[in-house]
């Protein structure tokens, strides 16, 4: 019985110190581990000019100008907004009100230059009809 | 639990499984024939993604039962180390290439549903990263297992990384949540209602239902076959 006992707590006590371990190297990396930052995120950090790295929000609602391959559109986290050109094609989510990831760096007039356009979609699953319902009845759920 | 520690005797386990294993061959290979049927034409397609929905009813089971099994893996591990449980070892070899099948197919199908949906095949954001660890999890327990010429030592190394890997299982989980990432949010596991609409949730929970029935099925094929394989090297030791 008492080996026994000794090898579980060994175990426990040996997991537990690993979980905080763990912990505390993904605390200190926190930083590190976000894949993008948001326009709020990106007026505190201060990023200057030249800095590649990805900015994520939603496509601002009426924001969306197209002119041949070039798009122009702002993207918001409903508290700070960043302007964004993009030379490409769109992948097929990409919609105003949605939710989208830029790669790129942002210029010298703080508009940001876009080499790669992600579209990040929600969590939410319904039929067609269902969308529709909602929206008539006014149940949409508010943009996230 | 008590109930079920006679199966810990190999022995024993492998009258069981030999009395169980053709009727659940069977119920997985109809529920199974259900769930597809269910998956590719009574589910309506999505509002916004359309037919690429269809991709969740086998990515999403296999995101379930990659991580169940690598759980599984470190209780067999827990078992073994501390208890000694004769069987758990022989199991926890059985389990791990199921579990790697599960997390590989997690991966391939999300990266098949990427391309369209967000436009890349792979990125390196915290859930798809811990995601594919937990896939090098698994091939690290099938290779250390399989390090040592005596199978015992093998099999105790393999319960170690077993345990350590245990760390991963909430990172994946909670990676949504902890870090913004490019893969949406919990549908289901959360705290208020499932965010996926009954037409489509219901087969999703069939197919997971089915494809953990298959888990289960391979799990205990596998697991005598290494009963035997133990009894025979055992045996030829012996000689």
């Amino acid at each position: 019985m008492t080996p026994k006992r000794r090898r579980l707590w060994l175990l426990l006590g040996s997991l537990g110190t690993l979980g905080i371990a763990a912990a505390l190297v993904l605390t200190a990396l926190n930083d590190n581990l976000v894949f993008f930052y948001s326009p709020t995120q990106v007026a505190e950090k201060n990023i200057g000019p030249d800095r590649r790295f990805r900015l994520g929000g939603l496509v601002e609602q009426g924001s969306v100008q197209k002119e041949g391959q070039l798009v122009r559109f702002t993207v918001t986290d409903t508290n700070k907004t960043v302007k964004v050109t993009y030379r490409g094609i769109l992948p097929d989510l990409f919609r105003e009100g949605q939710g989208v990831i830029a790669e790129g760096s942002l210029g010298p007039d703080g508009v940001f230059t876009a080499r790669e356009i992600l579209a990040k979609h929600d969590e939410n699953y319904m039929p067609p009809e269902v969308a529709k319902a909602l929206k008539e009845s006014g149940k949409w759920k508010d943009a996230k | 639990m008590a109930d079920l520690h006679f199966l810990a005797n190999p022995a024993r386990f492998r009258r069981f499984s030999q009395r169980v294993l053709p009727g659940l061959g069977f119920a997985t290979a109809l529920m199974l024939a259900v769930g597809i049927y269910m998956a590719f034409f009574v589910a309506p397609e999505d509002y916004q993604q359309g037919k690429t929905v269809r991709i969740m009813f086998v990515h999403v089971p296999s995101a379930w039962l990659s991580m169940g099994g690598y759980a599984m893996l470190s209780a067999l591990g827990a078992s073994l180390l501390v208890w000694r449980h004769p069987l758990a070892a022989l199991m926890a070899r059985a389990a791990a290439p199921v579990g790697a099948s599960f997390a590989a197919v997690c991966l391939l199908t999300g990266s098949l549903w990427g391309r369209p949906m967000w436009g890349t095949y792979w990125v390196w954001d915290a859930r798809l990263t811990s995601m594919l660890l937990l896939f090098f999890l698994y091939l690290g327990h099938i290779a250390l297992s399989r390090a040592y010429d005596e199978p015992e030592r093998g099999d105790r190394a393999a319960a170690i990384l077993a345990l350590i890997g245990v760390i991963n299982l909430p990172i994946i989980k909670f990676s949504v949540d902890w870090w913004n990432t490019l893969h949406q949010p919990a549908s289901i596991t959360r705290l208020d209602a499932p965010a996926i609409h009954n037409s489509i949730l219901v087969p999703l929970l069939w197919m997971a239902v089915s494809l953990l029935f298959l888990f289960v099925y391979l799990v205990l094929l596998r697991t005598e076959t290494e009963i035997d394989r133990r009894r025979l090297e055992n045996a030829e030791a012996a000689a």
